[in-house]
């Protein structure tokens, strides 16, 4: 189990929900139980070939997960998972 | 960071009278401040803050570069700027302000859009650049002008509620690039003239900005050098995540392999400005007069694609409304048979709406040039512009 933080932008794909509670040993899993809860949020989170979108940056506490070991990184029950987009406002 | 460190007047030594008193700052540092540089670029939301700050703190030199005049939509949130200011180049609107601020600066304006041709000619006689634009390629060509000429960029971006600042520094950490290798496909993420933003944000996060950039120019504190800092203002919350340098960057890792500036717009694939008024290009487009036309001659499917909240500012009789998030799941809705016209704010939205149902058989569609804001111009005045 984690907690995943949502950014503003994506927010209205998860019901407005700042935080969602998935469950899942890793990233991996944990990113297919968001997108089975919020299948809206699919498009914007991964390509047509099934990748994350590589503007999409994952974060395990203050670690990218491509600094890890990538969607394979484990999750202990605290994990908070952060997801950061790119965003271009000014 | 200056051999020489000019010395203060005694008017000066007044003005700054309270950095002096902090030990960190200090006559020295107040010098170091005098003797620096830096260049803002866009003086909208995060430039309005930035400006002023770094101008009240006495940097020797600001540039300001930007293209655009003053409107009265900006000034929910770009401070710098007022109502008696409005139509005026925004370059000068903030040069006069920073200077009623803080006559001891030097203030130097670009009015021009900042491109692969004029950026490094721009940006090389200033210490540290400031990121403040509004769209992702002139964010990529200002990581790329720093990276080339060594400079540290002090990045800040925004959007809604949302709000991101780091110092990135290819010298001694990470760049953008290295987080963000390649920016999102165009309209997946929405702009700020899209999807708006709280007015007070560029405030909150425009004086981190600020902040990061004294202390990279004093040499003081812990710059955000490979950390990157979320602020959300409706959890009031701040995290920090730890940013590395990505060896295979391509402008800053090891095997490099972009050298020079590059086409901005076309690797982003969007234009280099976050004006929203969007047109489908030739033979798809419908101007407002043309459709309050046809719309009396014969019947026509009105697909208005903004959100439910935007119905309240405006709306054209009897259009249907599914939001341009929701269209791709609710297609079944329409009949493909049907002569539609699609519209939005300004017609960035519906645009990408009607992509989305030309990809799916639709052939009987227009886009409405300019969205319900040029129909609010055109043809029913009685219907506010936002």
């Amino acid at each position: 189990m984690a907690t995943l933080k949502i950014p503003t932008p994506l927010r209205s794909y998860t019901d407005g929900q700042a935080e969602v509670v998935v469950n899942g040993a890793n990233v991996a899993q944990a990113m297919e139980h968001l997108i089975e809860k919020f299948p809206t949020l699919k498009p914007h989170l991964y390509n047509g070939d099934g990748n994350l979108r590589p503007f999409v940056n994952l974060f395990v506490g203050e670690n990218n997960i491509k600094d890890l070991q990538g969607l394979e990184t484990l999750l202990d029950a605290n994990a908070r998972v952060i997801l950061i987009p790119s965003i271009a406002g000014g | 960071m200056q051999p020489f460190l000019p010395g203060l007047t005694r008017d000066e030594i007044l003005r700054y009278s309270r950095h002096l008193l902090i030990p960190e700052v200090g006559l020295e540092g107040q010098r170091k401040l005098k003797g620096s540089s830096t260049l803002i670029i866009g003086t909208g939301g995060l430039g309005s803050p930035v400006a002023l700050y770094l101008a009240a703190a006495g940097i020797g030199r600001i540039g300001l570069v930007d293209y655009d005049v003053v409107d009265s939509s900006n000034l929910q949130r770009q401070v710098i700027h007022g109502t008696t200011t409005i139509g005026k180049l925004k370059v000068e609107s903030a040069r006069d302000r920073m200077l009623d601020l803080n006559p001891d600066i030097e203030v130097e304006i670009y009015n021009e859009p900042y491109t692969s041709e004029n950026a490094l000619r721009i940006a090389k006689d200033y210490d540290i650049l400031l990121d403040g634009t509004d769209n992702f390629p002139t964010r990529y060509l200002t990581n790329d002008v720093a990276v080339f000429l060594g400079k540290p960029n002090v990045y800040a971006s925004i959007y809604r509620f949302d709000g991101q600042v780091s110092v990135f520094y290819a010298k001694v950490g990470p760049c953008y690039r290295c987080l963000f290798p390649e920016p999102p496909p165009p309209g997946l993420v929405p702009s700020c003239a899209e999807g708006g933003v709280l007015g007070v944000l560029p405030g909150t996060i425009g004086t981190i900005q600020a902040t990061e950039a004294l202390k990279v120019l004093l040499g003081i504190g812990e710059p955000l050098i490979g950390k990157l800092l979320l602020y959300n203002a409706l959890d009031m919350s701040f995290d920090f995540v730890k940013l590395k340098k990505n060896p295979n960057c391509r402008v800053c890792g090891s095997n490099a392999d972009i050298k020079e500036l590059i086409d901005y717009e076309e690797f982003c694939g969007v234009p280099s400005h976050d004006h929203d008024e969007g047109s489908a290009g030739e033979g798809w487009d419908i101007t407002a007069p043309e459709l309050a036309s046809r719309l009396k001659q014969n019947h026509l499917k009105l697909l208005d694609v903004r959100e439910p909240h935007e119905l309240e500012i405006s709306a054209i009789p009897n259009a249907v409304n599914i939001p341009l998030g929701t269209l791709a799941a609710r297609l079944s809705e329409l009949d493909s048979a049907e002569d539609m016209v699609v519209f939005c704010k300004a017609g960035t939205r519906s645009t990408r709406a009607l992509e989305l149902l030309v990809s799916a058989g639709f052939k009987k569609v227009k886009n409405l040039k300019g969205g319900i804001n040029a129909w609010a111009k055109e043809v029913d005045t009685s219907l506010p512009i936002y």
